[in-house]
């Protein structure tokens, strides 16, 4: 059984969203990172990037697999988290806290009532 | 579909929080938590892992040996000290690589141990090179078998069975030896100080329990890969198969050429490999940038040729990639690895990569 905070945004590419004073926090599920298992690299999208809904954001890399992140909601890429790239090992031990991943300024706040809430993705997992 | 085996651990593995996978028909620990940890624990402490998944194989019979100076390229002769074991490759008509495997000389003859994967196979193989040869093989269901490793390993060991501290203390690399029903080897597949005991099934999960209390870590398979990796270690079925010459998988150093007139299986063609050129080599491969180099990718050798990964991961140890590749034979320092699609520059090094728990290459 994995974590899936209540409190957070989920899409069906196993990204989380945090709307944070206007500015959406993005990361990889803990049901994600199981799945990868130790991940020693991560590659972030550059700041300042304007993606698309479901356009391909980054690279997460496990001593399994080289998996792609996808950007959740349309917006610009604000900051990227520094501290995952030194330490990609975040994304498994706090995955929901330290191990973020990017931040977005959406292009349209709305766009985040149609994403999955926890209980629909604990569904979308079979959990 | 048959469902998968479980070796006499499983319900510790559980215990231990071990997430199981499908590994060549058993189900066996990939992790306990985290690979990245367990082999580190491995490389300063001490580890264990289940290894029952193998098969330990008695030899016995008054031809024995002379069966064995057929079957495998090594030479068993070299055996002369009880317990002493080599390591060698066991060859089909072609020069090809039907198996790698560990030898120990034992008082009643031989014990041999192969791999999981090609448990069946092997033994089918054996009983078809057996005309001939007054010899008897016996598949050792019955035992199981745990490797201890790092350099704590044996203090942690024998903490657990006081009474062998002063046999092990005088244990030889790559000699076993016998205590009532189990055998307690100083061999393993770490670059690690070490042992390798085959024990009685009924008496595992006791030795398991007890070796967790003493501070020995449960290890996975996914940490067995990179500590393997890491020490330049083969893995049948990646870097050797029945397709390869043992000479073009860094076999070259087990086999045993002299006397000449032991013709082992596979002699004569690998004696007209060496007479037309060899064509390929096995090399290290050293990716210092992000990424993970992984088997099956394309080596491209500008103004030589081309070659492929047979294994590769991230080295916990070194905090990059590496990999073992085979490749054309006048590929020299540096290589292209198409990695996803990008062509990547790479270092072509000697292995072992790590060795002491330290870098080796420069």
């Amino acid at each position: 059984m994995s974590t899936i905070p209540s409190d957070l945004k989920y899409v069906e590419s196993h990204e989380w969203l945090r709307l944070q004073n206007g500015v959406v926090i993005v990361g990889i599920t803990d049901h994600a990172q199981e799945l990868l298992g130790d991940v020693v690299f991560v590659e972030l999208p550059q700041v300042g990037a304007h993606l698309a809904a479901d356009e391909e954001a980054g690279v997460v890399e496990s001593v399994k697999a080289a998996s792609d992140v996808f950007c959740p909601i349309a917006g610009e890429v604000v900051e990227i988290n520094e501290l995952l790239e030194a330490e990609p090992q975040l994304s498994n031990t706090d995955p929901y806290g330290q191990g973020w991943f990017f931040k977005i300024v959406p292009s349209n706040l709305a766009d985040l009532d149609g994403l999955l809430d926890a209980a629909a993705y604990a569904t979308e997992i079979g959990e | 579909m048959t469902a998968p085996k479980r070796t006499p651990l499983y319900e510790e593995h559980l215990a231990a929080h071990g997430k199981m996978v499908d590994f060549a028909g058993w189900e066996m620990p990939i992790h306990y938590g985290s690979q990245l940890k367990e082999h580190e624990l491995v490389r300063t402490d001490a580890g264990m892992f289940d290894v029952s998944h193998m098969t330990v194989v008695d030899i016995s019979g008054p031809d024995a040996k002379t069966w064995l100076q057929k079957l495998i390229a090594n030479d068993v002769a070299k055996l002369t000290l009880e317990g002493k074991a080599l390591y060698s490759g066991m060859l089909n008509a072609k020069g090809g690589v039907v198996d790698d495997l560990i030898v120990y000389l034992t008082a009643y003859g031989y014990r041999m141990v192969i791999n999981a994967g090609t448990t069946d196979k092997d033994l089918a193989w054996m009983q078809a090179e057996r005309g001939g040869f007054d010899v008897e093989f016996k598949a050792r269901r019955d035992l199981a078998m745990l490797a201890v490793q790092g350099p704590n390993a044996l203090a942690k060991f024998c903490s657990v069975r006081p009474d062998l501290t002063s046999q092990l203390g005088a244990l030889k690399v790559f000699q076993g030896v016998f205590s009532d029903a189990w055998f307690v080897a100083r061999t393993g597949y770490t670059g690690e100080d070490g042992l390798e005991i085959m024990l009685p099934a009924d008496d595992i999960a006791a030795l398991f329990r007890q070796l967790i209390a003493a501070g020995v870590a449960p290890c996975g398979l996914g940490a067995r890969d990179t500590l393997r990796l890491e020490a330049g270690m083969n893995l049948y079925g990646h870097d050797m198969d029945e397709n390869v010459l043992p000479l073009e998988a860094g076999m070259g150093w087990t086999i045993s050429w002299e006397p000449q007139t032991r013709r082992f299986n596979g002699r004569d063609a690998l004696e007209t490999a060496r007479a037309d050129g060899l064509r390929m080599k096995q090399v290290g491969l050293v990716l210092e940038g992000r990424g993970v180099l992984r088997d099956g990718q394309k080596v491209l050798v500008p103004g030589v040729g081309e070659g492929v990964i047979t294994s590769g991961s991230f080295s916990p140890t070194l905090k990059h990639s590496v990999a073992i590749a085979r490749v054309p034979l006048a590929t020299g320092a540096s290589a292209q690895v198409d990695l996803r699609g990008s062509l990547t520059d790479v270092r072509v090094v000697k292995m072992p990569f790590v060795r002491n728990g330290k870098k080796v290459f420069d």
